[in-house]
């Protein structure tokens, strides 16, 4: 419409809409909402719960599948104890669960000298510092694994990567900061994978590097010399068969020597194939768990139940919604009945009144998913804490989702459909009966 | 393209279904005219039809029967959104209870009266309001103001469309008497500036007095005329024979 158009001086009727229309509805909505005020509050945060819930559900489904299974472990596959692989895959990766076992010293260098092995870095495992896992493995974790492409597990300046002789640790990210500890700082693991203060050994550690934060698993880990871990007061070798008993600073012929997994780094696909038909199917002694990425999307296939479940509820919380939008307008329409009815005698269509009661829902759905936004923010933050915490990976938040998308226009298509049954009822209101003063 | 007539009825008839399925005749005029401009009292006791009437005029109700045509414009055999249209553009109502909306301002209220038929001219409101003595309160909710003042947002309200005609069923009904005289004579000087015609109902004799026209519904509407009984009506059921 056109500022220039005079319609005042029309004569005859005036097609299309009259100026001022369109403000003049979304004023008498705006003005409904704010004289129900608490109401529309209430309906508008019920509808921000459901939309920011469903968002959540389905970003966070995603995106942990996506962390664990494609997410830059830096390996191809894992060699250990006759066993699950998922288990094997939990221990060694995501530095979880329990070891299945070890295997004997003699496996490790079998298959780092295999064609298809481009790189083989043993780990042993058995110790923990306040809870955080300590794990024996070679310099060759930092000099030539890449955990992302491109990224190795570097020192932060003032520190450098223990020999293989020394009693040297080099302290991942998060463990420096929680238990804070410094280079130079001397430390004393403790026995056993769970933190107990009365297993403590008695082998002091010098903290010769403190990890730069890789936003990965490997934050969460104490690393020492392979051999340390041998040499670490108490523990026994089984390599042989037989328990053997290393001496602090003595050479441990390697017949006794244990890994606890053999991280693997392939040439190419085709060696998975053959190492895990050789290894798997052949082998009775030991467990490629490989493809990575595959053993985690099992595990997901397995608790997959779960999100379906959460997605029902989701679901559930968005017709709660949907039914409380409805009945917040609803609610409204005996008392506006008389409203609809001077409107209409002012001249105002029955498709005018319809739209606006329509419009009303759609303003507090769309009110309710942008808060929505929020809800899924705090969501997805705390999930994000919780699953760094508990496992080092990082979740991407603030990562493009369709469900970012799609779920506010489901919502507001199902907030306009909610406003159709109260918009019918004024559609439907009788203007003479509804002009009485006390009717 | 002034019409000869601001108001013109014909063999207008409306009748109503008892729960019993009885069609009862409430109005049945054969002929009403107002020229432009014109100032019309109607007596109209109750009983005799008047709320009917006047609803029918305004497009409310549909018709059974007859014509209507306001400014030249036809109220009958029409679409209810052309009746609401016409309704709009070319008349304002002032209804004894005023309907004024309760959660708008004066203001507010004229310029609802205005965006369903010319367009929203907040200058022309303001105006309008100033003219009745609200300039002072444009931004009062009705809550706020006395019922005098309210009714006089009620004739701003009929007037904000440039209206031709105004409708009033007993404006003055809910004010005092020395208010109520002072009232009719704002709204028939207003409507006379304005270049609207007034067509104003009431039972009361004083109020009538000032008008140098005065209709006796009750004579007019066929249906009530004599003794107020309803009849049955020997007639088919409602809306045949609308366009004839």
């Amino acid at each position: 419409m056109t500022r220039g158009q005079t319609r005042g001086q029309t004569r005859g009727l005036t097609r299309g809409r009259p100026r001022g229309l369109t403000r003049g509805i979304m004023r008498i909505v705006l003005r409904s909402l704010r004289q129900h005020a608490l109401s529309t509050a209430i309906t508008v945060l019920s509808v921000a719960l459901a939309s920011g819930l469903v968002m959540a559900v389905f970003a966070i489904k995603r995106q942990s599948y996506e962390a664990f299974t494609g997410g830059p472990v830096g390996f191809d596959a894992v060699l250990g104890a006759r066993g699950s692989q998922l288990q094997l895959v939990l221990n060694t990766v995501f530095h979880l669960e329990t070891s299945p076992g070890n295997i004997p010293f003699a496996s490790y260098t079998a298959i780092a000298a295999d064609p298809g092995v481009a790189l083989a870095v043993p780990y042993a495992v058995g110790d923990n510092f306040h809870g955080y896992r300590v794990v024996g493995t070679t310099d060759e974790l930092f000099t030539k694994f890449e955990y992302r492409a491109g990224h190795k597990l570097d020192v932060a300046p003032g520190g450098r990567i223990f020999t293989a002789q020394e009693r040297g640790a080099v302290v991942g990210s998060v463990v420096a900061r929680q238990v804070g500890v410094k280079v130079g700082d001397h430390i004393r693991p403790y026995h056993g994978l769970q933190f107990d203060e009365a297993q403590q050994h008695d082998d002091d550690y010098e903290v010769v590097g403190i990890l730069e934060p890789s936003n990965s698993p490997s934050d969460r880990v104490v690393w020492i010399p392979i051999l340390g871990i041998y040499r670490m007061s108490g523990h026994v070798l089984r390599g042989t068969g037989r328990t053997f008993r290393p001496h602090p600073d003595s050479l441990i012929p390697e017949e006794h020597r244990e890994v606890s997994a053999v991280m693997l780094k392939l040439t190419d696909p085709t060696a998975g194939i053959y190492l895990d038909q050789a290894i798997n199917r052949q082998g009775k002694s030991a467990t490629l768990a490989w493809p990575i990425g595959r053993v985690m999307a099992d595990l997901f296939g397995k608790i997959g139940w779960v999100n379906e479940v959460l997605a029902l509820v989701a679901y559930l919380v968005v017709v709660v919604a949907a039914g409380s939008i409805l009945a917040s307008i609803y609610n409204t329409m005996n008392e506006r009945r008389r409203e609809f009815a001077i409107l209409r005698s002012l001249g105002a269509r029955r498709g005018t009144v319809f739209s606006a009661i329509v419009l009303e829902s759609t303003t507090i759905t769309v009110l309710g998913v942008l808060v929505g936004y929020v809800v899924y923010a705090a969501i997805l933050g705390a999930a994000f804490v919780a699953v760094r915490a508990q496992t080092g990976v990082v979740l991407d938040a603030w990562r493009y989702d369709p469900a970012l998308l799609l779920t506010p226009m489901g919502m507001c298509v199902l907030g306009a459909l909610a406003g159709l049954v109260p918009a019918f009822k004024a559609y439907r209101t009788d203007v003479a009966s509804n002009l009485m003063p006390n009717s | 393209m002034n019409a000869p007539h601001v108001l013109e009825v014909r063999d207008l008839r409306k009748s109503y279904r008892s729960p019993e399925g009885e069609h009862t005749l409430v109005v049945d005029v054969p002929s009403f005219r107002m020229a432009s401009g014109e100032q019309v009292g109607l007596r109209g006791p109750s009983g005799s039809g008047k709320t009917t009437f006047l609803n029918l005029v305004a497009g409310i109700l549909q018709a059974d029967g007859g014509s209507v045509h306001v400014d030249g414009g036809p109220m009958t055999g029409v679409s209810e959104s052309a009746r609401d249209r016409l309704r709009a553009e070319r008349m304002g109502y002032v209804f004894q209870t005023f309907n004024l909306l309760q959660g708008y301002s004066a203001l507010e209220n004229v310029e609802l009266g205005m965006m369903f038929g010319r367009g929203v001219d907040g200058r022309y409101a303001r105006e309008l309001l100033g003219r009745v003595g609200l300039g002072h309160r444009l931004r009062y909710r009705p809550r706020q103001l006395s019922v005098g003042q309210q009714q006089r947002v009620a004739v701003a309200r009929a007037l904000a469309n440039r209206t031709k005609l105004v409708l009033a069923d007993e404006p003055t009904g809910n004010l005092d008497r020395a208010h109520a005289m002072e009232a009719l004579a704002l709204m028939r000087e207003v409507c006379r500036e304005h270049d609207a015609a007034l067509l104003l109902v009431s039972h009361d004799p004083e109020v009538l007095g000032h008008f140098a026209r005065v209709d006796d519904l009750a004579r007019l509407n066929r249906a009530t005329s004599g003794s107020g009984i309803t009849m049955p009506v020997a007639e088919p059921a409602p809306g045949v024979g609308e366009r004839a």
